[in-house]
């Protein structure tokens, strides 16, 4: 297996909060290789975004963060700032949900993409002007020399993100972390958007973090799948054996809680319960009180990340067998 | 069939400038133009399109919320009063809105027992007494527990709250209630919890739902009918399963292929560009713009809902033409 282009190891991130601390990351531990595309599902609060924000130092100064980040040889936590401001962009590049508050209103799209150039690539005037048209061209915006003269405002969210991930090319990245990059759009312009992503990664060989709380975005656009909850890694699998062949009740109980667009309609299975608030998570499984196979010591012991097929990594107490649903059980009825 | 809800030749049409400034010429944005919808008593019709399509709207004409520039409702046979007239409020306690953002429809300094009570107080006479014992009954029915009467609604969950605004809807014992994307804004393993108690809802009390959501899967989950909107107008209308399994209009095709699943992938039919602006609505069918089927007659003639020998109702040109099935 090739050298891994990000590792993070024993990731962890604590807020300091009116003097409690809450953990919203639990040492984490992920691999992404050079070219790889990596989903990072789960709910609001499970710190898919938290743990790739804290690995390029975005996080504002009352976040503790610890555990390491290495880009190839580069350690990237507790480094200074001039460190991250070489990689951040240039090797690693971030996008959001909202393009249109992540770009300068008041500034046009073509100032803002010269700038990115200049700062990444130290390109300017017309080398700067001709990169920037082909950069808008590259993300699919027609009549590009005419958008370059546009405010943001005048776009449509669907044209901005287009504008946002051509800024995130500006730099040529290694990585492209996008978080929920969907998600403010309407569908026929979020599978527009999706389609770009995976031209642009077959042209150029990027790898990419793509975070979303929606399965389907995910089983669609990435090899690898990291499940999360309540700030820690629960599941890990390549695509197919995740959704195919879930080991963790609470991936399992995702699955189960989707309705379908195809077959007969079955009720769903609805995890009972709701997410742990963040300074009050149980001591043992952080998932623990929800799940339906838990056993006394779910409650009091941490469970190990155990290997359960081909890098396919659960972290559960319970063998949970692949063929079968601990969501079908009748005690999990509701 | 009886009829509980009747909507014919809705419109809302709004008046804005077209461009920037105060000397710009003035259009005509047309939110809802000439939607037509029937639901009967304890059925769901799901009503589905992206943002812009008018959805929102016609969820609020047909409560009288926003008056309609033409068009008439019905609610049993009766057309729907004017809006703030005693016969209208009366009629309110039979139809009930859920939203999206239950924060947003909720009193933050009021106990979340206090705001289901409430309905109670403006349309029946009870005792205070009488009334927090049927309030504690309705939050047993939606799965609320006795002590968080006392709560504020920030001491609530996502998925709590909506069950606060489902028990505040349900207190009047409305026969239809219009829920404006009620679980958009929770998270999957909530919004099952929530799709289920919807549906047990309606087959405890019988109760007919109008479902505005942009999620076709959920939409598909809950609606026995479905109706696709596009810039305003209804394009396609049939049977939930049926129109999500083998859609007849070149959007309703787009949108189902645009959702991402799990497992084989399908063949999706990508749209080109973005919907077009409501204010500047396209001549002829409105979607021939991004349709890739589009011919002359479809950018002249706009197109009406016409009845396919399936029962499926289709506004476009070329639905039957058998190319086009091959084609796609």
């Amino acid at each position: 297996m090739t050298a891994p282009l990000v590792a993070l190891r024993g990731l962890t991130v604590d807020f300091e909060n009116g003097g409690r601390l809450s953990r919203a990351v639990d040492r984490v531990d992920l691999e992404i290789a050079p070219g790889e595309a990596l989903g990072i599902v789960g709910e609001s609060g499970s710190g898919k975004s938290v743990t790739w924000l804290a690995a390029l130092g975005l996080l504002p100064a009352k976040a503790r963060v610890s555990g390491s980040v290495r880009l190839e040889k580069q350690e990237l936590v507790g480094v200074p700032a001039r460190v991250l401001e070489d990689v951040r962009g240039k090797r690693i590049a971030m996008i959001f949900q909202d393009p249109s508050s992540c770009l300068n209103p008041v500034h046009r799209i073509g100032w803002q993409l010269v700038e990115a150039l200049r700062l990444h690539r130290g390109l300017h005037g017309k080398a700067a002007e001709a990169e920037a048209l082909r950069l808008l061209d590259q993300v699919g915006i027609a009549d590009a020399r005419r958008r370059l003269q546009d405010y943001p405002h005048l776009l449509s969210g669907g044209l901005n993100q287009r504008v946002m991930i051509a800024m995130a090319l500006a730099g040529q990245p290694d990585l492209l972390v996008a978080d929920e990059p969907t998600t403010a759009l309407d569908a026929t312009i979020q599978a527009q958007i999706l389609a770009l992503l995976s031209g642009i990664r077959r042209d150029t060989g990027m790898a990419l973090v793509l975070i979303s709380h929606d399965l389907g975005v995910v089983a669609e656009n990435v090899d690898r799948v990291a499940v999360m909850y309540a700030g820690r890694l629960v599941e890990e699998a390549p695509g197919a054996d995740l959704f195919g062949a879930a080991r963790h009740p609470y991936t399992q109980g995702l699955l189960a809680a989707l309705p379908s667009l195809t077959g007969p309609r079955r009720r769903l299975a609805a995890i009972p319960g709701t997410v742990p608030d963040p300074w009050n998570v149980p001591t043992g499984c952080r998932f623990a009180p929800r799940c339906p196979v838990a056993e006394t010591r779910c409650a009091s012991v941490p469970p190990p990340a155990r290997s359960v097929g081909f890098r396919h990594v659960a972290t559960c107490h319970r063998q949970v067998e692949a063929a079968y649903s601990v969501w079908s059980l009748p005690q999990a009825a509701e | 069939m009886s009829v509980l809800l009747e909507a014919t030749d809705l419109r809302r049409h709004y008046q804005v400038r077209a461009g920037n400034g105060l000397f710009a010429a003035k259009a005509t944005l047309r939110a809802v133009d000439g939607v037509s919808l029937t639901l009967a008593p304890g059925r769901t019709l799901g009503l589905v399109g992206e943002s812009g399509c008018g959805k929102s709207t016609t969820g609020k004409l047909v409560l009288g919320l926003v008056p309609p520039s033409a068009g008439t409702v019905r609610y049993r046979g009766e057309t729907l009063p004017a809006v703030g007239t005693p016969a209208w409020r009366g009629l309110r306690r039979h139809i009930q809105m859920v939203y999206q953002d239950p924060l947003g429809a909720l009193d933050r300094r009021l106990p979340v027992g206090r705001q289901i009570e409430e309905p109670l107080a403006i349309h029946e006479q009870t005792t205070p007494a009488e009334r927090r014992d049927r309030a504690l009954a309705a939050m047993n029915n939606v799965g609320l527990q006795p002590h968080q009467y006392d709560r504020y609604p920030h001491e609530l969950s996502g998925g709590q709250r909506q069950r606060v605004v489902l028990a505040r809807a349900l207190m009047t014992g409305p026969d239809l209630l219009v829920c404006d994307e009620p679980i958009s804004a929770l998270d999957v393993s909530i919004q099952a919890q929530v799709v289920n108690l919807l549906l047990d809802l309606q087959e405890q009390l019988g109760i007919a739902y109008l479902f505005i959501s942009h999620d076709l899967k959920v939409v598909r989950q809950v609606s026995h009918d479905v109706a696709v909107m596009y810039l305003g107008r209804i394009v396609e209308q049939g049977e939930a399963e049926s129109l999500f399994a083998a859609p007849a209009h070149p959007y309703t095709r787009a949108l189902v292929s645009a959702i991402p699943t799990i497992g084989p992938r399908r063949e999706r039919l990508l749209l080109q560009g973005d919907p077009p602006n409501p204010v500047n609505v396209p001549s002829g069918c409105a979607f021939h713009t991004r349709c890739p089927f589009a011919t002359a007659q479809c950018r002249a003639e706009s197109p009406t809902l016409q009845p396919m020998a399936s029962g499926r109702l289709v506004a476009c040109h070329r639905v039957h033409e058998p190319a086009l099935q091959v084609a796609a």
